[in-house]
Parts: C-alpha cells; structure tokens; sequence
C-alpha cells in the first residue's frame, strides 16, 4: 500500500499544475489552432474549413508589424542585457550585506501594475511634460521636438518594463560563482580584465541566456508599450492581434498570427540555445 | 616519474641555515579588521622564517589565524602591520597575481567550466608561456599527479580525489617558487586522505620546492611536515619539527592540541642538579628536568604522554616519578589498552598499554595501580 502511494506520490504532485496546464493552456490553444484555419466572416459565422489562408494573408498583410515586433524586442533585450549586467554584477558583488535592500529597491517600482508604469512613463515623455518641458524653455531642444510616437519610446519602454526579469537571472548566476575561484584566477597571474571575460562572463552566461528568454518573448509579443508610448507608425504584431480580436472579431486571422508569433519565438528560441551551446551552458547553471 | 624542477630538488630540508635567504618569511605581522564595529585581531604578531624547499605546516584549531597568515604570504590579504618577504624580497604590497606562489585552496577552486587540461593551463596561458612549452607542461604534469587521459572531463565529472590532483597540477605546473596548500585534504574521506599525505610528500620530493601547509588535523601536520607552527589565538605557540612538537610541546595549549596529553601541577619540593621534584602528597612523586632553578614552593605545570607511563599493580621503585591512583576506565583498543586512573587529588591520567606479549590486561576498573615514567618524560611548560 505504502509502495503504490510511494510511486503515485510524483504524479500527485504534478496533478495541480498538469489540470492548470489542460485547461488553461492546452485547451486554449487548440480552440485557438481550430479557429486560425476556420473562413467565414463576423455577420455569419465561422465554420472550419483547412483554411490556410488566414496565415498567407496575415504574414503578407502584416509582414511590417511582425519584423518590427522582432527588432524592437532584440534592441530591447540588448539594452537591457547593457544595462542591466552592470547592475547585477555590482550587487552581486559589490553589495556586501545590503545585497536584499538593493534587490528590494530594484523591484519596488515592479509592485505598480505594469499599465500604470507605462502610462507614467508617457506621462514623463509628453511633448511638454516633465522632461521634455524644461528642456524646451530653456530652448536645448527645439520645440516640435517629441519622444513619444518614436520606436525609441516604444523600445526604451520595453526595456524598462522587463528589465528585472534580466537582472534578477544574471545577479543569480554570478552570485553563485564561488569568490575562491576567483581568488585562484588571480593567484594564477590573471589580471582583473581577465578575471572578468575568462571566469566571471563564462559563468553567467546561464543568467544571462534565462535573463534573455524571460525579456524577449515577453517584449516581442507586448502591445502596451507600443499602444500606449508608440504612434501609428510603431505597432508590434501584439497591437494587430488584439485589434483583429476585439475590434474586427476577424478570429481566424488574429489566431494565425498567434500561431505564427508563438513558432517565430520557439524557432528563435532553438537557434539561440543552439548557437550558444546550451547543453553546455545549462550543465554550468545545473552545478 | 618526470623531474619537474630544476634547481635545488634536495629532499632533506630543515630550519633555514643562517645566512640563507629565507623562501619565505613573515617579519612580524599582525592582521586586524573590523567586523560589525569592532577590532577583530586575527594575526597578533607572527614571525617565521621557512627555508627553500621545506615541507612547512601551519597547525591550529579553526580561527588561529593560520588559513589568514596563509593568505598574507599568498597576497589575498594585507597585513596591517610587519612584512612579507619572498626569498627576500618585500612583496607586503604586491598583488597574488605578480607573487611567485601558488595556492591550493579548500575546496580546490577548480573552474568549473574549463576542463582539466584548460585549468590546469591558465596560469601558463596568462604568463605567455609559448603553445609548444604549455602542451609540454601540463602534460608532465599530469603524468606527475597521475591524471593522464582525463583532459577532457569538467572538475565535476571527477571524483574528490581527481579534483585535489587538479588543483595540485594546475598549482604545480607554474613552477612557483613556494606551494601554499589551505587544508588541501579536508573533503576527503580517510583512506583517501592517508594515500593523498604519502602523495603529496612524494610530489614535494620529486619536485624539490618549498610547501606551506595549513592544517587543523595534528596527525596530518605531523606525518608530512618538516616542521611545523602550532598556531592558536593569532599566535605561534610553538615552531619545531614535529618529533620535538609531540615529545616536548611548549605549552599547554600544544601538549592539548598534538596527540593525547596528561597535564599535571605539581609544588616544587626540592631540586637536586636539574630534576625538580614535585610532591603531590599521599607520597606520590614527579621528577621533572627544569631549566635554571625554580624554588622550593614554585608550582610546575608539565605534560606526560600516556603511551610513557606503566602501569602496575606493586609500588615500582627507582629513580622514576611515581604516583598512585584508582583505574575508573578501561578501554581495550586492538593495539592498545587505554587506561583513565583517578590520583588522590581528583587529577585524571591516561595510559596508553600496548598489547605487546598477551592481551591480559593489568587492572581492572577500581584496582589501586601505581604508574611511574622516567623523568625525561615529564615535560615543564610555559
């Protein structure tokens, strides 16, 4: 009796999250394959048909939005890797016994709903707010000067709104570097620019590749930060498929282009691991 | 096995000579830092002089101040007063990466994402040593620590063991001038730990230079070293070769720390040439060789071995110290029977008895015993 619980113990424990994963993930996202190869319009319905044609249509109709969706979220993640690799190294290394205050601060504006954080920042950026404001009468940048309406508002949006979840990785892996490796790097004639591109980066690669796969996806498939900081010339794909579903209920296509954001990423995703040698990387973060 | 190093690959090595330049040497050096507002002094003042090519031990309880007087000769910490010197030269202010040493730390440090052969290589690498003469190197090298056709595996597909012959290698391979070991063997099991001291010792041999030792576990220190420090409270309490650590500790604190120790006191009763002789009553006696002449009435504390004593059942008599006592312990131990016998004063002595002709044993619990030992076996300390 005790043996049959034993062994059915792993699969009790995975029942909670495996029922979540069903209903909420599994089902959905057949509901949602079924409807992209769905033909009809709104007045008369919908019927399933093998219709590819959602797909061809959307990826040529909306070729523009799904590349810039692609771009904004790799120049996002880029910054934020630049930004942020700095921050989690001081923390981590430099932070002594503050280390759980700095993280503390790094998260408090996080404890906003993250519209909210935006619609601040648009705020913050407005033609005569509090930046650009001041800097317009004291005449250092000419009047009709603007930042919101640009891809640099959208992508320096992006990169704010995500860039806890590239820290936070990164801060993890280079914590866990034992100091006595480095003190043995340094014992062995390395100077500090070698200790840092031979020891430190190879080791927190692993922070960074989750810091990387926690901010892209996120930031290539977001609308908020375009809808609310960007202008008709910056929709992601995220804003076609919101408008697709809510406004024009044109289902079949808003779910084709779902379908073919959700492969981009998984491919880009793929190559990415493979390119860094994943294996290898994750064998690291496994120690 | 490949000669590594050229130069002075003499085995034999004692305390320096006067004259020689010490390998090492710490003139007086004292470590303090401060921890949660207050002074913390690590190292109060230490001084050693350790010869080229001595097998040298830093032996103490955790927080003597040993692993810190390591890290000074190493570079990792500063000394906030006295000097470093490696053969010599200053080199208080000379970062880890510019000293010609090398160190193996506690739990070995290895990176863990190069394999054997690149760590083993990153010191040579960062010296720009030619690509021949490194493929050269770590190959001897690893013929030397025995780890031939393992280049290739990360330190976590090796076992303990493995991994300390790595971060030997990749210490040794640089040719330093000194070898600085923190409790190199502390993660492995026993057997293991035993062949690693006979290896270790044949590694220094073979390559001829000077190992400084830190270590908490006596017998450790004593097997390898060729001399060694017993260091407690960021001190040295005594600096000797180990035969003269264990047979005539100093102090108190090192007749405790080495091996198993009676201590005793005793008033000084009289003093006849250089014995004094220690009455402790009941008509027990301790004879104890004194430097200078202590008088009468001066109390003596001094140390005995228990494998020293003997144990009988009749009053022994000779020129010998002898006292009187009530066995309340005894433990049979395969080569040896451990006896605890109380004295007349409450003092508890124990006694080691080989089990040299018949397992016999020569009391039992409560028996009246005499034990008696020579006089140069009773030890006056500090």
């Amino acid at each position: 009796m005790s043996r049959l619980r034993a062994s059915l113990t792993p699969y009790l424990l995975l029942f909670p999250g495996g029922l979540w994963l069903a209903i909420f993930f599994v089902i959905p996202t057949v509901v949602m394959l079924s409807l992209s190869l769905q033909s009809g319009d709104v007045v008369n319905g919908y019927v399933f048909t093998f219709n590819w044609h959602s797909y061809v249509d959307g990826i040529t109709t909306y070729h523009d939005q799904i590349v810039r969706s692609v771009v904004y979220g790799t120049i996002s993640t880029v910054i934020q890797i630049v930004i942020g690799f700095p921050v989690a190294y001081w923390i981590a290394f430099k932070g002594g016994n503050r280390k759980s205050i700095y993280l503390f601060l790094l998260l408090l504006p996080f404890l906003v709903s993250f519209v909210l954080r935006t619609i601040s920042w648009q705020f913050f950026l407005s033609d005569n707010g509090m930046l650009l404001g001041p800097l317009k009468s004291l005449g250092l940048v000419p009047e009709d000067f603007h930042i919101l309406a640009t891809s640099a508002a959208v992508i320096g949006g992006l990169a704010y709104n995500f860039l806890p979840f590239m820290i936070l990785p990164i801060y993890v892996a280079l914590e866990r570097i034992d100091p006595r490796v480095l003190e043995a790097a340094q014992d062995l004639y390395a100077s500090k620019t070698q200790i840092f591109l031979r020891i430190v980066l190879p080791l927190s690669l692993p922070g960074v590749f989750a810091g990387v796969l926690m901010t892209f996806v996120p930031a290539t498939s977001d609308y908020v930060n375009a809808s609310v900081l960007g202008g008709t010339g910056n929709t992601m794909i995220g804003n076609v498929i919101q408008n697709q579903f809510l406004i024009n209920q044109d289902y079949p296509t808003a779910s084709a282009l779902s379908f073919t954001l959700m492969a981009l990423l998984l491919v880009g995703i793929f190559v990415y691991a493979k390119a860094l040698g994943t294996e290898d990387v994750l064998e690291v973060a496994a120690r | 096995m490949t000669e590594i190093q050229a130069g002075p690959g003499a085995a034999v090595a004692a305390a320096p000579v006067p004259g020689d330049v010490p390998a090492i040497e710490l003139d007086n050096v004292v470590k303090e830092y401060v921890s949660h507002g207050e002074v913390v002094r690590a190292v109060k003042g230490v001084s050693l002089a350790i010869a080229e090519g001595e097998f040298f031990s830093l032996l103490g309880p955790s927080g003597c101040g040993k692993t810190t007087s390591m890290r000074m000769i190493a570079g990792f910490e500063d000394p906030t007063r006295g000097i470093v010197r490696l053969h010599g030269e200053d080199v208080t202010n000379v970062p880890p990466n510019k000293r010609d040493v090398n160190m193996v730390f506690q739990s070995y440090a290895l990176f863990p994402h190069m394999n054997v052969w690149e760590n083993v290589a990153f010191g040579l690498k960062r010296k720009k040593v030619p690509a021949a003469e490194i493929k050269r190197r770590v190959g001897e090298i690893l013929e030397v620590v025995d780890l031939v056709g393992r280049e290739k595996r990360r330190p976590k597909e090796m076992s303990g063991g493995q991994q300390q012959r790595v971060a030997l290698a990749r210490a040794l391979v640089n040719r330093p001038r000194a070898l600085l070991l923190d409790e190199p063997l502390g993660a492995l099991d026993l057997k293991l730990r035993q062949a690693m001291q006979i290896e270790l010792k044949r590694i220094q041999r073979e390559v001829g230079i000077t190992f400084v030792y830190v270590t908490h576990d006596q017998s450790e220190a004593l097997t390898m070293s060729d001399r060694i420090a017993v260091m407690n409270d960021g001190l040295v309490e005594q600096l000797a070769d180990p035969r003269e650590i264990y047979e005539r500790p100093a102090t108190k604190f090192v007749a405790g720390f080495i091996g198993t120790s009676n201590l005793l006191s005793g008033t000084v009763q009289r003093v006849s040439g250089d014995t004094a002789v220690l009455a402790l009553g009941h008509g027990d006696r301790i004879l104890v060789p004194v430097d200078g002449a202590p008088s009468a009435g001066q109390t003596i504390d001094l140390t005995v071995r228990p494998e020293k004593i003997r144990i009988a059942k009749e009053q022994p008599d000779g020129d010998l110290s002898i006292v009187r006592g009530t066995v309340a312990e005894v433990v049979y131990l395969g080569t040896y029977n451990s006896y605890v016998v109380v004295l007349g004063d409450g003092a508890e002595i124990t006694v080691f008895e080989q089990n040299a002709h018949d397992s016999t044993i020569t009391a039992e619990r409560g028996d009246t015993v005499w034990l008696s030992w020579q006089p140069r076996h009773s030890y006056a300390l500090r």
